[in-house]
C-alpha cells in the first residue's frame, strides 16, 4: 500500500523534559520520526519544550515551537499550524495523555486534526488498567486478578478477596509513578492514598501479587494490512515487582522454550488487535510463573517506549522510524530494512549476541530516600553492552555504569551472612553485585535463585563468572604469563582493571600482557540478522571472537565519545552536544565515529554517525576502538566528565586528541594550578584552598571565614557539594566530600552570600571568543546552576559587567588554552564578579544558549576543534556563527530545572548545592514573565495559578524581602495564608493575610489545604540546615501533591512576574525558526548599517 | 581445551570444545538463525545428513521435554554451537541439551564462533564438513571430508519416513482420510492434519498411486524431508497420477516434489533457508507471514511452463499454476497454487514447531478444500478465501 496522499503537515508531539520514568529515549524516536516524515515531504510542526534535544534542533522540524506540553499551547500551535495529523506515539507518556486532553477538550474536533497511530479509544483501553483488563478477558487473555479502587476503603474490601501482597497502580502516571506494593494493612493504607493522589483521575488498580514471576518483555509493531511482527523479545533478571525500568535486562529472552515464545507472541499480536493499534509500535509485558509456566499479560503501551529505543538498538531494527512510516500509510513490505540495504522490514530479527541494559541510579543524592527497587521506577539512566555470551554482556555492562563498577564483582565487605541474604531478597541497586559476593562466597546457585527470584539460569552463568574470577585471584600475577586464561577471561568479558583487582597487578601490566600474547577484540556487526545477509551498516560491537568485521576507509576519521548512562548531571544536554559534533565533521567531510553505551540517546543512532561503536567508555574499550580505527583525532570535550576523565590516559597512550589538551583540563581542575593562572591574569576568585582530610578543612575554612562550601574536586553535578556555616556543621558535612573525592582532594571555598550566579558558555579558538551567552540565574548562589532557573539575556546584570564578564571570559580561554567550548560560572556581589569555577568542555546549557540565540554552539566548537578558525567557519558561510548580543534577541529565554523530589517522598525538596534535576525546560517569549511563566508550565509540576491562594512562610532572613512580593500577589487578585511569623511582618505593612498555624502545634490547616485543593502556590524559605520541622512536611507535601513550591525569594520574584504576564497575555506562539530568522535579519540589518 | 574439530571443504577449519558424543561425522554445513527451538531443530528428519550450527548465542538454556520432539531421534549428522547450557532452566525442562545429544550419540562442538561459520557458508554457500572429537588434524578431517558426498544427488527420504503403513486418528469425530507420504515426516505436521478431525495414513515414499487409490483418501499430503528433491522419483510418479483426482498438499520437500509432479525443476540454493524469522508473501492477499524455514533447495518456477501472467504460468498437463507465495528477502518461490486442480503447497513450515504460527491457517484450507472438493464446491484452492470459504 503506498502512503496516503492526504497527508500535507503533521504536528509531532515530544515528550517534554527530562523526568525518571522518560528520557533521552524519546528524543532518539522523536528525531527520527521527524526525519522519516520530512523526507516523506510533510511539513512537521513540533511542540516540544525540553530544549536540550535534537529533536528541537530548528533543521529537524519545519516549525519548531519550543512551548510547554498543555492543551493551552499545543492548541494555540494548532490554530496557527492547521496540522493535517497529530502524531503523539513517539513522545512518550506525556505525548499520549496530552493527546487525550486534547480530544476531550475538543481541539482535534475543531481544527480537524486525525489522531495517527493509535486512536483516542485505543489509548484509552490501553491506559486504563480497568478497561484494558476487560479487553483481555473478551480474547481470552489472562490478566492478574485485579479491582479498580478510588478510597482506601475500597482498597482494604479488595485485600480481602484479593490477600497480601497486593500490587498498587495508580491509571494514567508515568513510569509507575505513584504505585507499589503493599506487603500488609499498615502499608495499603499508606501507599493507597498516594496513589490516588498521583494519579490525574484518581484511581488505582489494586492488583493479585505476581511478585517473583518472570517478567518479559515484546516489542511489536502493526501495520495496517494487519501484518505483524515481533522486533525483540526481552527478559528481565530481576524478578516481577521492580519496575522494568529498574531492572536488568536481557534481549533476546534467554529461558523461554519456542512453544512458549509463540504462545506469548501470538498473545502479543491479539493485544495489539483487540486494544485497536492501527499501526506503529508497542509493547506488550507478560508474567510467567516459574513453577507452572502460566502466562499473564501485564500491560501494554500502545507507544514507542523505553523498551522500544532498547529492542532498537539491541537489534538494529529502528521501530520510531518504521512506526513513522508506518502511519503514514506504508506497510512493512514496503519498508526497507536500511542495515542490510537489502531486506525487508517486515520481519523478526534474530541476534547472535546477548545484550544487557544495567540501569543507573542516583539514590546518594537523596539521602533519606528508601532505595528499594518497587514497581515504582527510580533509575536516572542505563547502560547498555552487547556480548557474545550473557556473561560477556553482563560485566561490559556493569563496567559502562561509571558508578565505580567494574563489573561483576565486589570486594567482600566482611558483612555477616544475614546481611548478605537480606540484601538478596531485597532488590536495591547494589543487589546485583551481592550476588557477586555471594556466590565468591560459595553460596549455591539454588540458594540465590531462590533469595533474589533470578531464574537460575542466570544465576548458573553469574557463578560461571565467580569461579572464573577465582581462578585468576588463584594464580594471581601468573596469570599475565597464562594466555589461555587471559583469553577465557576476555571471552568473558572481564575488563582489564576487573583482570588486574583480581590478579592483584596493575590495568596496565594486564593490557601490555594481553597486547603481548596478542589477545585483542574483533569488532562485529549489529545486522538485525545473524550473518544471514550482508550487512552495510557500520554498528560495531567488541568482542574476544575470531574475525573482525569493520570495513576499511581512508578518509581522515574523528572519534566522539559519548557521556555514557544518563545520571542527574550528566544528561541529554551531552548527547546533544556529541551529536551536533558529529553532524558538523560530517559536514566538513570526517568520518565520524561514535563511542558510547547509552541506549536512549540520538548518538547511538546508527543514522548518527558514520560508524557507531556500541561500547564501554572505559580507558581499555576506548583505547581498543582507536587502535582498531587509527583516527587522526579524538574529542573528548562534548560528552561531559565522562570522556574528560580519560583524556589523560588516552593522551599518555599517544592518542591524539582535539581541542583543548589535557594539561589546561588539570589545569582547570587542580585547584592549585588554576588559581595560580587566575593570580597571572587577574581575575578574581573566591578566597579558598585544598584539602584532603577534615582537619585539613578545617583549617582551610578557619583562615578564610565561613560559610564556606565545600565539595570534590573532579566531579559533576555538585555531588557532595555543601554549604556550612560553622566549624561544627563542617564536621558533620566534610565526609560526604572527601568520600565523593575518592583520591582527589575536595575544595574549601568562601561561600559568596546572596551572590547572584552567571554562566557563561563560549568557544575560543586560540584567537577570537565567541561568547554563547551569559546567564543569569534566578535563584542565587549557593543553589547548583543546574537546579537553578536562568534567563538569557540576563535580566539584572549591567552592560558594563557583561563586558567585564566577557574580558575575563577571553582571559581565562586564553589563559587555560582553550580550544573549543568552555563554560565558566561567576558569582556578582556588590558588582563585583568573581569566578567559581571554569569548565572546558561543553556544558549544560549549551543546547539551551544555542537554541536561544540560533548559533549552533557545539558545531562551531567541534570545528574549532578539528582546526577551522571562527573567522574561516563565519567565511564557509555553512554554519550560523554569531555570538550573543543582546542587542539582536528580541526575544528572552528562561531554562528551568526539573527536579524529581515526587519519586524520593521524604527527601527536603528544597534546593541545595548539589545538583538533583533531571532536566530542564525552555520558555521563550518576549519580556521575561512571560517566558518565566512559559518555562514554568513547561516543567508540568510547576504551573503558575492566575488566581487563587499562595501560601507564604520565609527564614526571618527572608521577610524584608517577601513584603513586595506579598503586596503585588494581592494587588494581582491572590489571596494570602501565612503562618505567624510571617504573617505579623506583612500585616505590620498593611498586607491582608490570612494566618495559618504551624503543623507542629497542631494545626493541619496548611497540610489539608495542599492535599485537598485550596493552596495553589507556596513560597517556603529552609530555616537553615537543622529544620526538620514544619517547612520540611509543607515543602514535601506540596511537592506530593503537585502543587509548585517555590523555596527561594528570588524565585518568587520571578513567580510574580511569570503571575503577571499570565494575567496580561493570550498565549501566542513563534516558532523558534522564525526567532533566528529575527536575529538574522538584525544581524544583517546592522551589518549593511555599518 | 580444544578437544573437537569442524572443518569445511574449503579447508576452514573451527576448534572448539566435543559437547555431544564422541567421534567423527561427516555432511553438509548449513546455519539456522532461530533463537529458539533447538530440540525441534534437532530432532526435524529433514536435518538428515546435515551437521547444523545455530547462529544464537546460547543453546540448550530450557533444556529437553518430550513434546518439543519432532521425531523419535536426533536427526542431525552433527551439531555446532557458540556455547551450550550444561544446566538448563525451565519449569518443564526434563535434562539437559548436552545429554541428549550424548545419548543419542550425536557429535557436537561448542565454544565455535558461529558467527565466523555463517559468514563462509554465506558467502561460499553450504558446504560439506566434517565435525570430529577424534580426528584433530585439520588436514586429515578435511581428506575426510573432500571423499565424502554432495548433498546434490543425495537420496536421504529413505533413511526417515515410515517402512510400512501407519494410520494416526483424532481423539475426536472423524471428518476426513489423509493418505500421507512421509518422506520424513515432522510429528506437528501429523498433528496438524489430524486436527483437521483427519484419519492420517502414514504412507512410505515408494507407495504406488494405486495403493494410495485403495485408500480411497480425501486427499493426499507430501510432508517434508531431507536430501536433494530431485532423488525422490517415486513420490513425484505417484502425486503426477493423482493430480486432480484429489486434493494434494505438499509442505517442503512435498513442495518441491509438488513442483516437479506439475513439471517443473528444482535447485539448490547458495546456502539455504533455515530459520523462524522469515517473511513470506501471500501475495494475493498482500499480506506477509513470518514463517519457520528449513529448505536448500526449491522450486524454479520459471520451467513450470509457458508464462500466462505475473508469476503465473501454464504447465504441459496440469493446466495453469501460480506461484502463491514468496520470499521476501530473495524473492525465492515459497508456495504454489494450481488453478485448475485441487492442488497447492507451501516451502516453509505451517506446523511450525520451531517458530510462529503465522500460516497454520494452510492446515484449515486443506480440510476446506477437501470438503469442498468432495462435495464438487471448489476444484482449486483458489476457489477458497485464506479462511476456506468458498469465494
Amino acid at each position: 500500500m503506498p502512503r496516503r496522499d492526504d497527508l500535507k503537515s503533521v504536528l509531532v508531539l515530544g515528550s517534554g523534559p527530562i523526568v525518571i520514568g522518560q528520557a533521552g529515549e524519546f528524543d532518539y524516536s522523536g528525531t527520527q520520526a521527524c526525519r522519516v516524515l520530512r523526507e516523506e515531504g510533510l511539513r512537521v510542526v513540533l511542540v516540544n519544550s525540553n530544549p536540550a534535544t535534537i529533536m528541537t534542533d530548528p533543521d529537524v522540524a519545519d516549525a519548531t515551537y519550543v512551548e510547554p506540553l498543555t492543551v493551552q499551547s499545543v492548541r494555540a500551535v494548532i490554530e496557527q499550524e492547521r496540522p493535517d495529523a497529530l502524531l503523539a506515539t513517539l513522545g512518550g507518556q506525556t505525548a499520549l495523555n496530552l493527546a487525550i486532553e486534547l480530544a476531550e477538550a475538543g481541539v482535534l474536533d475543531e481544527f480537524e486534526v486525525e489522531l495517527l497511530g493509535a486512536d483516542i479509544e485505543a489509548i484509552r483501553t490501553a491506559e486504563d488498567r480497568e478497561r484494558f483488563r476487560v479487553a483481555m478477558a473478551e480474547v481470552g487473555l489472562e490478566c492478574p486478578r485485579s479491582v479498580y479502587v478510588r478510597s482506601v476503603d475500597d482498597a482494604l474490601a479488595a485485600a480481602e478477596e484479593l490477600g497480601y501482597p497486593l500490587v498498587l497502580r495508580p491509571s494514567f502516571t508515568l513510569g509507575g509513578k505513584g504505585g507499589g506494593i503493599a506487603h500488609d494493612e499498615p502499608e495499603l493504607r499508606e501507599r493507597i492514598a498516594r496513589g490516588i493522589a498521583d494519579s490525574p483521575v484518581g484511581e488505582v488498580l489494586v492488583e493479585e501479587s505476581v511478585l517473583g514471576w518472570k517478567e518479559f518483555e515484546l516489542e511489536v509493531m502493526r501495520d495496517r494490512n494487519d501484518n505483524c511482527v515481533i522486533v525483540c523479545s526481552i527478559e528481565n533478571i530481576d524478578a516481577m515487582g521492580v519496575h522494568t525500568g529498574d531492572s536488568i535486562t536481557v534481549a533476546p529472552a534467554m529461558t523461554l522454550s519456542d512453544p512458549e515464545l509463540q504462545r506469548m507472541r501470538d498473545a502479543a499480536f491479539t493485544v495489539l488487535r483487540r486494544i485497536g493499534v492501527e499501526t506503529g509500535g508497542s509493547n506488550v509485558q507478560f508474567a510467567v510463573d516459574p513453577v507452572t509456566g502460566r502466562q499473564l499479560v501485564i500491560e501494554m503501551n500502545p507507544r514507542v517506549s523505553r523498551s522500544s529505543a532498547l529492542a532498537s538498538k539491541a537489534t538494529g531494527f529502528p521501530i520510531a522510524k518504521i512506526a513513522a512510516r508506518l502511519a503514514l500509510g506504508y506497510t512493512l513490505d514496503e519498508i526497507a530494512n536500511d542495515i542490510t540495504g537489502r531486506t525487508r522490514a517486515a520481519f523478526e530479527p534474530s541476534i547472535d549476541y546477548v545484550v544487557v541494559k544495567v540501569p543507573r541510579f542516583d539514590f546518594e543524592k537523596f539521602p533519606g530516600a528508601d532505595d528499594t527497587l518497587t514497581t515504582r521506577m527510580h533509575s536516572v539512566g542505563e547502560a547498555m553492552a552487547f556480548g557474545r555470551s550473557f556473561r560477556d554482556a553482563l560485566h561490559r555492562a556493569l563496567r559502562s555504569l561509571e558508578d565505580g563498577t567494574i563489573g561483576f564483582h565486589r570486594e567482600d565487605d566482611g558483612c555477616d551472612a544475614a546481611t548478605l541474604e537480606a540484601d538478596l531478597v531485597r532488590p536495591t541497586p547494589r543487589r546485583i553485585l551481592r550476588v557477586a559476593q555471594a556466590l565468591a562466597r560459595g553460596m549455591s546457585v539454588e540458594e540465590v535463585a531462590r533469595l533474589t527470584a533470578y531464574d537460575p539460569w542466570f544465576v548458573d552463568q553469574m557463578q560461571q563468572l565467580t569461579k572464573l574470577h577465582a581462578r585468576i585471584a588463584e594464580v594471581g600475577e601468573s596469570v599475565l604469563t597464562d594466555a589461555d586464561l587471559l583469553r577465557a577471561a576476555k571471552r568473558d568479558g572481564v575488563g582489564d582493571r576487573l583482570l588486574g583487582v583480581l590478579a592483584g597487578v596493575e590495568e596496565s601490566d594486564v593490557r601490555a600482557a594481553r597486547h603481548g600474547h596478542g589477545i585483542r577484540p574483533v569488532y562485529r556487526t549489529v545486522d538485525t540478522c545473524a550473518a544471514e545477509f550482508d550487512s552495510t551498516t557500520p554498528y560495531h560491537y567488541a568482542t574476544y571472537d575470531e574475525e573482525d568485521e569493520v570495513a576499511p576507509h581512508d578518509r581522515r576519521s574523528v572519534i566522539v565519545l559519548g557521556s555514557g548512562p544518563n545520571r542527574i548531571g550528566q544528561g541529554v544536554e551531552f548527547d546533544y552536544c556529541c551529536v551536533h559534533a558529529v553532524l558538523a565533521l560530517k559536514d566538513a567531510g570526517y568520518e565520524t565515529i561514535m563511542v558510547n553505551c547509552n541506549p536512549e540517546t540520538v548518538s547511538t543512532d546508527y543514522d548518527t554517525a558514520d560508524r557507531l561503536y556500541f561500547e564501554p567508555l572505559s580507558l581499555e574499550d576506548v583505547l581498543e576502538v582507536v587502535d582498531r580505527e587509527r583516527p587522526a583525532g579524538v574529542i573528548v570535550q562534548f560528552g561531559g566528565q565522562t570522556p574528560l576523565k580519560l583524556a589523560r590516559g588516552l593522551a599518555d597512550a599517544g592518542v591524539p586528541i582535539w581541542g583543548t589538551s589535557p594539561d589546561a583540563i588539570d589545569t582547570a581542575e587542580d585547584r592549585g594550578l588554576f588559581a595560580a593562572m587566575m593570580d597571572d591574569i587577574g581575575a578574581r576568585m573566591p578566597a579558598g584552598g585544598t584539602a584532603r582530610t577534615a582537619d585539613e578543612a578545617r583549617a582551610v575554612a578557619g583562615r578564610i571565614g565561613y560559610p564556606v562550601l565545600v565539595r570534590p574536586s573532579f566531579v559533576l553535578g555538585g555531588r557532595a557539594m555543601r554549604i556550612v556555616d560553622d566549624p561544627a556543621a563542617l564536621d558533620r558535612e566534610v565526609g560526604a566530600a572527601l568520600e565523593a573525592a575518592g583520591d582527589q582532594t575536595i575544595l574549601v571555598d568562601r561561600f559568596l552570600e546572596s551572590a547572584i550566579e552567571v554562566d557563561v558558555d563560549v568557544v575560543f579558538d586560540g584567537e577570537e571568543l565567541l561568547v554563547g551567552g551569559i546567564l543569569e540565574h534566578i535563584e542565587e548562589a549557593g543553589v547548583h546552576s543546574g537546579d537553578s532557573a536562568c534567563a538569557i539575556p540576563p535580566v539584572t546584570l549591567s552592560r558594563a559587567l557583561e563586558r567585564e564578564i566577557v574580558d575575563v571570559a577571553g582571559r581565562i580561554a586564553r589563559g587555560l588554552g582553550v580550544r573549543g567550548l568552555m563554560n565558566v560560572q561567576f558569582a556578582v556581589r556588590d558588582q563585583q564578579l568573581f569566578c567559581i569555577e571554569a569548565n572546558p568542555r561543553a556544558s549544560r546549557t549549551v543546547p539551551f544558549v544555542s537554541k536561544a540565540i540560533g548559533t549552533p554552539l557545539a558545531k562551531v566548537a567541534a570545528r574549532v576543534m578539528a582546526g577551522t578558525s571562527l573567522a574561516e567557519l563565519r567565511a564557509e558561510g555553512s554554519l550560523p556563527v554569531h555570538g550573543y548580543d543582546p542587542d539582536l534577541l528580541q526575544h528572552v529565554a528562561v531554562k528551568e530545572a526539573v527536579l524529581p523530589f515526587d519519586r524520593f517522598p521524604g527527601v527536603d525538596p528544597a534546593l541545595t548545592p548539589e545538583l538533583r534535576s533531571t532536566g530542564e525546560v525552555m520558555g521563550i517569549a518576549d519580556d521575561f514573565g512571560d517566558a518565566f511563566a512559559r518555562a514554568q508550565a513547561g516543567t508540568g509540576t510547576l504551573i503558575l495559578p492566575t488566581d487563587g491562594t499562595v501560601f507564604l512562610s520565609v527564614a526571618d532572613r527572608d521577610k524584608r524581602a517577601v513584603i513586595l512580593v506579598a503586596r503585588r500577589l494581592v494587588d494581582l487578585g491572590l489571596n494570602l495564608l501565612a503562618t505567624d511569623g510571617t504573617a505579623r511582618v506583612l500585616e505590620r505593612w498593611g498586607v491582608p493575610v490570612t494566618r495559618v498555624g504551624k503543623v507542629t502545634e497542631g494545626d493541619d490547616a496548611i497540610v489539608r489545604g495542599l492535599r485537598e485543593g485550596g493552596i495553589d502556590l507556596v513560597l517556603n524559605t529552609p530555616y537553615g540546615p537543622d529544620a526538620r520541622g514544619d517547612g520540611l512536611l509543607i515543602r514535601q507535601t506540596a511537592v506530593s501533591n503537585g502543587v509548585p513550591c517555590v523555596t527561594t525569594v528570588a524565585g518568587m520574584s520571578a513567580a510574580l512576574l511569570g503571575v503577571e504576564a499570565l494575567q496580561r497575555t493570550g498565549f501566542a506562539v513563534r516558532s523558534l525558526q522564525d526567532r533566528h530568522a529575527e536575529v538574522l535579519e538584525r544581524l544583517a540589518s546592522r551589518v549593511v548599517r555599518a | 581445551m580444544s578437544d573437537a574439530l569442524l572443518v569445511l571443504e574449503d579447508g576452514t577449519a573451527f576448534c572448539g570444545r566435543s559437547v555431544g558424543a564422541k567421534g567423527t561425522v561427516l555432511g553438509e554445513a548449513v546455519f539456522n538463525t532461530g533463537m529458539t527451538g533447538y530440540q525441534e531443530v534437532l530432532t526435524d528428519p529433514s536435518y538428515r545428513g546435515q551437521l547444523v550450527a545455530m547462529t544464537a548465542a546460547h543453546v540448550g538454556n530450557y533444556g529437553m521435554h518430550p513434546d518439543h520432539a519432532e521425531s523419535d531421534a536426533i536427526q542431525v549428522a552433527g551439531f555446532v554451537v557458540r556455547e551450550m547450557a550444561h544446566r538448563p532452566s525451565s519449569w518443564r525442562s526434563q535434562g539437559s541439551l548436552p545429554d541428549a545429544l550424548r545419548e543419542a550419540g550425536v557429535v557436537a562442538i561448542e565454544d565455535v564462533d558461529t558467527r565466523r561459520l555463517t559468514r563462509r557458508l554465506r558467502e561460499h554457500g553450504s558446504m560439506r564438513a566434517g565435525l570430529s572429537s577424534e580426528v584433530l588434524d585439520v588436514d586429515a578431517l578435511l581428506a575426510l571430508v573432500r571423499e565424502s558426498p554432495s548433498m546434490e544427488g543425495r537420496e536421504l527420504v529413505s533413511e526417515v519416513g515410515v517402512r510400512a503403513p501407519r494410520v494416526v486418528r483424532p481423539d475426536g469425530p472423524t471428518h476426513l482420510r489423509i493418505a500421507a507420504l512421509d518422506l520424513g515426516m515432522k510429528r506437528s505436521m501429523i498433528s496438524g492434519l489430524v486436527g483437521l478431525g483427519a484419519e492420517v495414513h502414514l504412507l512410505p515414499s515408494t507407495t504406488t498411486a494405486e495403493e494410495v487409490r485403495a485408500l480411497e483418501p480425501d486427499g493426499l499430503f507430501v510432508s517434508n524431508g531431507p536430501g536433494d528433491p530431485a532423488t525422490v522419483d517415486a513420490a513425484v510418479t505417484t502425486m503426477r497420477a493423482l493430480l486432480g483426482e484429489v486434493p494434494v498438499f505438499g509442505i517442503c520437500l512435498g513442495s518441491q516434489l509438488l513442483g516437479r509432479a506439475l513439471g517443473a525443476s528444482t535447485y539448490k540454493l547458495a546456502f539455504g533457508h533455515r530459520g523462524i524469522n522469515q517473511p513470506v508473501l501471500r501475495r494475493r492477499e498482500g499480506v506477509v507471514e513470518i514463517t519457520s524455514h528449513n529448505h536448500g533447495f526449491a522450486v524454479d518456477a520459471t520451467t513450470l511452463g509457458e508464462r500466462t501472467g505475473d508469476l503465473r504460468y501454464r504447465t504441459a498437463e496440469h493446466g495453469e499454476v501460480e506461484v502463491s507465495h514468496v520470499n521476501l528477502n530473495d524473492d525465492v518461490v515459497e508456495g504454489l497454487a494450481a488453478l485448475d486442480i485441487p492442488a497447492f503447497s507451501v516451502q516453509y513450515h505451517p506446523e511450525a514447531a520451531p517458530g510462529p504460527s503465522d500460516a497454520h491457517y494452510l492446515f484449515d484450507r486443506f480440510g476446506a478444500l477437501m470438503q469442498a472438493f468432495r462435495e464438487g464446491r471448489a476444484r482449486s484452492v483458489l476457489d477458497l478465501d485464506v479462511r476456506g470459504e468458498v469465494a
